[in-house]
């Protein structure tokens, strides 16, 4: 199984196919619909994001609280699909790469191909190994929104497949 | 005349949710260690030895086995001869998993309709009451997950349709949900009764046990035809492609209008958490 460190140059990602399994650590952010709703609020109206979207890994997914001694609660992925309608915009901007589960739609995959990214499959509904491999998490913006907010995830050995890689592949196909 | 404090209903529920996050139910664990065994080598059967890892993790950490938590679906039967005092049901399950969603250290999951802020507590439960027969109380917890809870259909039949019909409807709801519900999937299903009990049916047939049977002849061959069916869809765990698509499909019937044949569908994700206990 391949083991990925995180920032991805763009000839790693080029290796990357469909189906791969890897094991991915490092910095990523999560956002999950009400986040993506906010984000692109933000960019329509000019506003400064919060955070760099360049090169940024971002994680669909809304984590449990922490229990105390542990760096984070479970957090699994959430179900891509329903950001697909935000992912082609925040690739353009840069976006590394996405995490989450479930298939994501044709302008999604075009977007992948155009930039040079990647969507990595987490297995839905094992929160408690993610949960368990992140080593430090901070909310960084919209605390408000709770569970929902953006958390800074540094994250160790994260089992993911490669869902939807940067020359058209589709695990879902 | 049995009095029964809701007091006591809410200490039940409380742990009965505590448990029920962080443990899968018995039946599940080995409908997924089969699936494992069944299943050919590639990303689906590396996923579901992540999900049996994921399950052992959850419970050795006491951490929710998914981040969903869900919703907190309850359902109470009373029997007719049990007076209960104290304060309203309601009341005692809304505080019951107040208290849980906190103490376990669960995601809050609930969220206004219209404008989307967070309860904040996971509350209010869904809640479901039935008068039944003795001096009994059975209380049965159920977290549900919304990315499963979200490909759920309903479907208003012909009646002649009939069997066909219903096994077509099955096998189509867990086809267009394809990789978005957390496959392999439990399926709830429903036959008969009105639009809003066929849904009701539907949801109680997810608390029975993975693998057990109607016991009308008829109801299980629609059963084990329809899971049949779902398994050569070639979804596979996580929408990977593979031989398990579902770990079961349960069917909960009863009558209905002549003019109809009511058929629900709730898909319930790999992830089976229900806790049942009785008072």
């Amino acid at each position: 199984m391949k083991e990925l460190v995180l920032p991805l140059t763009k000839e790693q990602v080029k290796d990357l196919k469909a189906g791969d399994s890897v094991l991915l650590s490092g910095v990523i952010l999560t956002a999950r619909d009400c986040a993506h709703r906010r984000i692109t609020e933000m960019i329509n109206k000019g506003e400064k994001l919060p955070f760099d979207i360049d090169g940024a890994v971002i994680y669909y997914a809304g984590p449990c609280p922490s229990k105390p001694g542990m760096a984070s609660g479970s957090c699994g992925p959430t179900t891509s699909a329903r950001m697909d309608s935000f992912a082609p915009a925040l690739l353009d901007m840069g976006l590394g790469a996405i995490i989450g589960k479930g298939e994501m739609c044709s302008e999604v995959a075009i977007a992948l191909k155009r930039n040079c990214s990647v969507y990595f499959a987490a297995i839905g509904g094992a929160g408690a190994i993610y949960g368990s491999n992140i080593k430090k998490s901070e909310c960084i913006a919209f605390p408000d929104l709770l569970s929902e907010a953006v958390y800074r995830l540094e994250v160790e050995k994260f089992p993911l497949v490669v869902a939807m890689d940067c020359h058209g592949g589709n695990i879902y196909r | 005349m049995r009095i029964i404090n809701t007091s006591e209903i809410e200490e039940i529920i409380y742990k009965s949710a505590l448990k029920a996050g962080v443990t899968l139910t018995d039946s599940c664990k080995a409908a997924l260690n089969c699936a494992y065994a069944e299943e050919d080598d590639g990303a689906a059967k590396f996923a579901l030895k992540t999900l049996i890892e994921n399950s052992r993790v959850a419970e050795n950490n006491v951490m929710p086995v998914c981040q969903d938590t869900g919703m907190a679906v309850v359902i109470i039967e009373i029997g007719n001869e049990v007076y209960l005092e104290g304060m309203p049901l309601p009341e005692a399950v809304n505080n019951a998993v107040r208290r849980a969603y906190k103490d376990g250290y669960f995601r809050k999951s609930v969220c206004d309709p219209i404008t989307r802020v967070n309860t904040a507590d996971n509350t209010p439960a869904v809640l479901h009451t039935e008068i039944c027969k003795g001096d009994r109380v059975k209380i049965t917890f159920m977290p549900k997950g919304f990315g499963s809870e979200n490909m759920s259909r309903m479907f208003m039949l012909k009646p002649a349709q009939g069997v066909d019909g219903i096994i077509e409807s099955i096998v189509t709801a867990v086809r267009e949900a394809g990789s978005r519900p957390c496959p392999p999937v439990y399926v709830g299903v429903g036959i008969g009764g009105s639009f809003d009990s066929c849904a009701f049916l539907a949801k109680k047939a997810l608390t029975r046990d993975i693998g057990s049977r109607s016991d009308r002849q008829d109801i299980a061959e629609i059963e084990s035809k329809a899971l049949e069916r779902i398994n050569k869809l070639n979804i596979g765990c996580q929408g990977f492609h593979g031989k398990v698509t579902a770990l079961g499909v349960s069917c909960e019937w009863s009558p209905t209008h002549i003019a109809g044949l009511p058929v629900a569908v709730n898909i319930q994700c790999h992830c089976v958490r229900c806790v049942k206990e009785v008072l």
